[in-house]
């Protein structure tokens, strides 16, 4: 077991190295920062100048090394666009991101399961048809063109919902939360909507697939037989052994739904970290990018290490060498 | 009944009071895709940093509503000798934090924006330094003469020098050393607003002064707050004008002000900001990097430039690609900056004929081809599709080459072009900072001199004009010399002038905003009805 972990350990390490190298060396191909952070009509004495003052005047290796020796000691240097420290501005970004990708999560638990559920067991009838032919135009339209949607009606003609921002958020200590008041909450459903609707639909035809499965098995049958109720089997036993497969798509669906809110964040203004990632790109913010990559690499790294473990936990097999070496 | 009056006489003053109250607070919601970089005072040089700082810092000089200079603080200036100017201070000026201002925060103040870190040297072009002569009078020494410091002084921000020295921010940021330091975050300037909150990307509130000295001015307007809120996506940004959400666009999508015109609630602004965008081309090479013409330029012979200047119709350009909101021009700098002239603004005629002509005369009767480079901002990237077609017409095959604008600078740096669409904008409202940094011979020696003319045109005469220009004090004399070089550049085509962009400013119908030609806000002279 340790040695297993140890080795998943290592090979995350590796993973970051390279997620950290492949993404410094892109950003060679981004441009010239210091041509954005002037005017275009400063003087060639100027740009030299801000170049050198921004060490971007040192051979790439350099710059390389330079960035890995302050990342682990979690400096990434100052942002070019906005002036602060890098890691700062993560932080500051990261509850927002948070809230709304678990937002966006709960949504299509809360949805998904139970139209999962719905269409399984209604498989014929039309709602159950028209259900997954809409989670499929769902899916299929561009998160952009949904968020545009639901400003368009819910702002500006219905005028309920705001159309950007976070709304006013409550401190508590490092972190800030939109969901302790009124405008917050109300700012939070357009975007976590948005974000919501591809695991609603993710989830909704897993929870299906499964559920039909589970019920062709032998054991529902001898449910039935025993001459429990509907509910009972539906929902006691069926529904139960569906949600297993169902908990690890959803982990492993909120670190995407974290790296790609960046749509929806740019979209709705929403102040988290896809959209600090998305105006460093086209400011060509090195350190901002360069953070943000590795801190998204490390999330997937540690939920995919986190599930590794826990399948190992819980999956007797994986462990089937220690147990043959018992046997002899 | 008798002692009940004065309790309901009082509970009508407490509601009057509450209303006359709700009244004066007069909040602007202010909305634009960009954040500013820093609060720095000479940190950064960009557009989305002055248009928050300009609220917050005052210089020694000021414009009006008609965008004329007039005194701010300073409150007059005198020219004792050639290589010296003497401010007279205001006396009664309050930093926010409540410090008095004086000699010594001007003297500070110039010392730091003449800081290598700083990018606002160029609002104090020519000065070598400042003296303190007593507590209400400056003097700046010039290295060289400049007779229009006042327009460079303009972008000068004068910030307290104890609150500087107290806060550690005595330089301006410098990112390199990965500082952070107080006054990019916080400010005290003399201006008529204060920044009382300050979140990167998602609120800055500007709170107004209510000591400000120029508080009684005639042009004063009634906001008491202005919330700045930044918003990326140009379709939310629209959308959150037309819900009510925010008051004031800067920078609505063009694609979009029709729709916002056609709203009962909303209304556009037009004004033209001093930025030309213009053509230029290698005329340096002797053979062309991208064309097929080979072992020799095409566009070194002055024939073929002007049947390009024939061939492109700009009234296309204005009524489709424009959609009406630009004006074509001739020159490449406009009224309201020192120099202008109304004879410089005539354009070559839309004639594909004589283009087609001018063109066989030069040797090419079949034409040629060449790529013609942009970056990807609007309305360069439209323009740049929009100009193959026409110059196809008389034989010239160029095609777009639209590149990211962080890859374009770089590019053009190297002189890596053949022909390439920019706009330049005449920051210090002068003709010889556009003149000498994009038609003076590029010296390669970082002096200031042809530092953007990435086409290396090169003309003794236009050098030699400019630097006359340079030490002419006589502004009638300056003002002819401008011409004749304004003139020479028609002649010549060294840069092709398109147009001045129009740009227009979105606001709810009870905005009362003025337009300044530098695209920047003033609002202290901004109206909510």
């Amino acid at each position: 077991m340790l040695a297993f972990v140890i080795r998943r350990l290592l090979q995350s390490i590796m993973v970051m190295l390279a997620v950290g190298f492949i993404a410094f060396s892109l950003f060679n191909f981004v441009g010239d920062p210091v041509s954005l952070m002037l005017p275009p009509e400063a003087t060639a004495a100027d740009r030299e100048e801000v170049r050198k003052s921004l060490g971007l005047d040192a051979p790439f290796y350099i710059q390389f090394a330079t960035f890995v020796g302050n990342a682990l000691q979690g400096n990434f240097g100052i942002s070019l666009r906005l002036g602060r420290p890098v890691s700062q501005l993560l932080i500051e970004r990261l509850p927002a991101t948070l809230e709304l990708a678990t937002t966006a999560a709960v949504i299509g638990l809360l949805i998904g399961i139970p139209l999962g559920v719905y269409t399984a067991l209604k498989r014929d009838s039309w709602t159950s048809k028209l259900l997954l032919t809409l989670s499929l135009t769902g899916v299929s339209l561009p998160n952009f063109l949904i968020g545009i949607f639901l400003i368009l009606i819910f702002a500006v003609w219905l005028g309920l919902l705001p159309s950007f921002g976070r709304g006013d958020v409550t401190r508590i200590g490092m972190w800030t939360t939109g969901l302790l008041t009124t405008s917050g909450l109300k700012a939070l459903i357009l975007p976590a909507t948005t974000l919501g609707l591809y695991p609603v639909t993710l989830i909704m035809r897993l929870v299906r697939s499964e559920m039909l499965e589970v019920l062709r098995t032998d054991y529902i049958k001898f449910a039935r037989a025993r001459g429990l109720t509907n509910n009972a089997v539906h929902f006691g036993h069926a529904l139960k052994n569906t949600l297993v497969p169902v908990i690890t798509i959803t982990g492993l669906t909120l670190g995407e739904l974290i790296a790609f809110a960046i749509i929806t964040e740019t979209v709705f203004q929403w102040p988290g970290m896809g959209l600090l990632f998305i105006q460093a790109v086209q400011f060509a913010d090195i350190p901002v990018m360069a953070a943000y990559l590795c801190l998204i690499g490390l999330i997937f790294v540690l939920v995919n290490l986190s599930v590794d473990i826990l399948y190992y936990v819980v999956d007797p097999r994986l462990r089937i060498d220690r147990a043959v070496a018992g046997g002899h | 009944m008798n002692h009940a009056a004065p309790i309901r006489s009082a509970f009508v003053i407490a509601i009057c009071a509450l209303f006359i109250a709700a009244a004066d607070a007069k909040t602007l919601r202010y909305a634009s895709q960009d954040d500013p970089q820093t609060l720095d005072p000479h940190s950064a040089n960009l557009q989305p940093t002055t248009r928050v700082l300009a609220q917050v810092y005052e210089g020694l000089v000021g414009r009006d509503r008609n965008f004329k200079l007039v005194p701010a603080l300073a409150v007059s200036w005198s020219q004792p000798d050639a290589k010296t100017w003497r401010f007279k201070l205001r006396s009664n000026v309050k930093f926010h934090d409540g410090q008095s201002f004086s000699a010594d925060d001007v003297v500070f103040s110039v010392e730091r924006a003449l800081h290598p870190l700083s990018q606002l040297k160029s609002s104090l072009q020519g000065v070598a330094g400042a003296r303190k002569v007593d507590n209400f009078t400056v003097d700046l020494a010039m290295k060289e003469p400049n007779p229009v410091l006042l327009n460079h002084l303009f972008q000068f921000r004068i910030l307290s020098r104890e609150w500087a020295v107290k806060n550690r921010a005595e330089a301006p940021q410098n990112y390199k050393d990965r500082e952070d330091t107080y006054a990019s975050r916080n400010t005290n300037g003399t201006g008529p607003f204060k920044v009382t909150l300050r979140q990167p990307d998602v609120k800055t509130v500007l709170v107004a002064n209510g000591d400000w000295w120029n508080k009684n001015s005639p042009e004063k307007g009634n906001l008491t707050q202005v919330d700045l809120l930044p918003v990326k996506s140009n379709a939310t940004r629209a959308a959150a004008l037309l819900s009510g959400e925010v008051d004031f666009v800067i920078d609505p999508p063009p694609q979009d002000t029709a729709r916002l015109k056609a709203n009962a609630n909303v209304k556009v602004v037009e004004g033209a900001e001093a930025r030309v965008q213009y053509l230029a081309f290698d005329t340096n090479r002797s053979e062309l990097m991208y064309s097929d013409v080979k072992g020799k330029n095409p566009l070194k012979d002055v024939r073929v430039r002007q049947a390009i200047a024939h061939a492109i119709d700009v009234e296309a350009i204005k009524e489709k690609v424009m959609r009406g909101l630009s004006v074509p021009t001739g020159s490449m700098i406009g009224p309201g900056v020192q120099g202008y002239s109304k004879e410089a603004e005539k354009r070559y005629a839309f004639d594909k004929e004589k283009a087609k002509s001018l063109l066989a005369e030069a040797g090419y009767p079949n034409g040629f081809a060449i790529t013609l480079d942009c970056g990807n901002v609007q309305p360069a990237a439209d323009i740049c599709q929009a100009i193959p077609p026409m110059l196809s017409q008389v034989g010239i095959r160029a095609s777009p080459n639209i590149v990211p604008q962080a890859t374009y600078y770089p590019k053009l740096q190297k002189f890596d072009t053949s022909m390439y669409i920019l706009s330049w904008g005449s920051v210090t409202s002068d003709a010889l900072y556009t003149l000498q940094l994009l038609l003076h011979t590029s010296t390669g020696e970082n002096t200031g001199l042809g530092d953007s003319n990435y086409g290396r045109y090169s003309n003794p005469k236009m050098d030699e004009l400019i630097s006359r220009i340079k030490v002419e004090s006589d502004m009638k004399k300056r003002d002819a010399l401008i011409r004749e070089a304004l003139l020479l550049n028609n002649r010549d085509v060294a840069v092709l002038p398109l147009h001045q962009a129009l740009v227009p400013w979105a606001m709810r119908k009870n905005v009362d905003a003025v337009f300044s030609p530098n695209n920047i806000p003033y609002f202290f002279r901004f109206k909510l009805n």
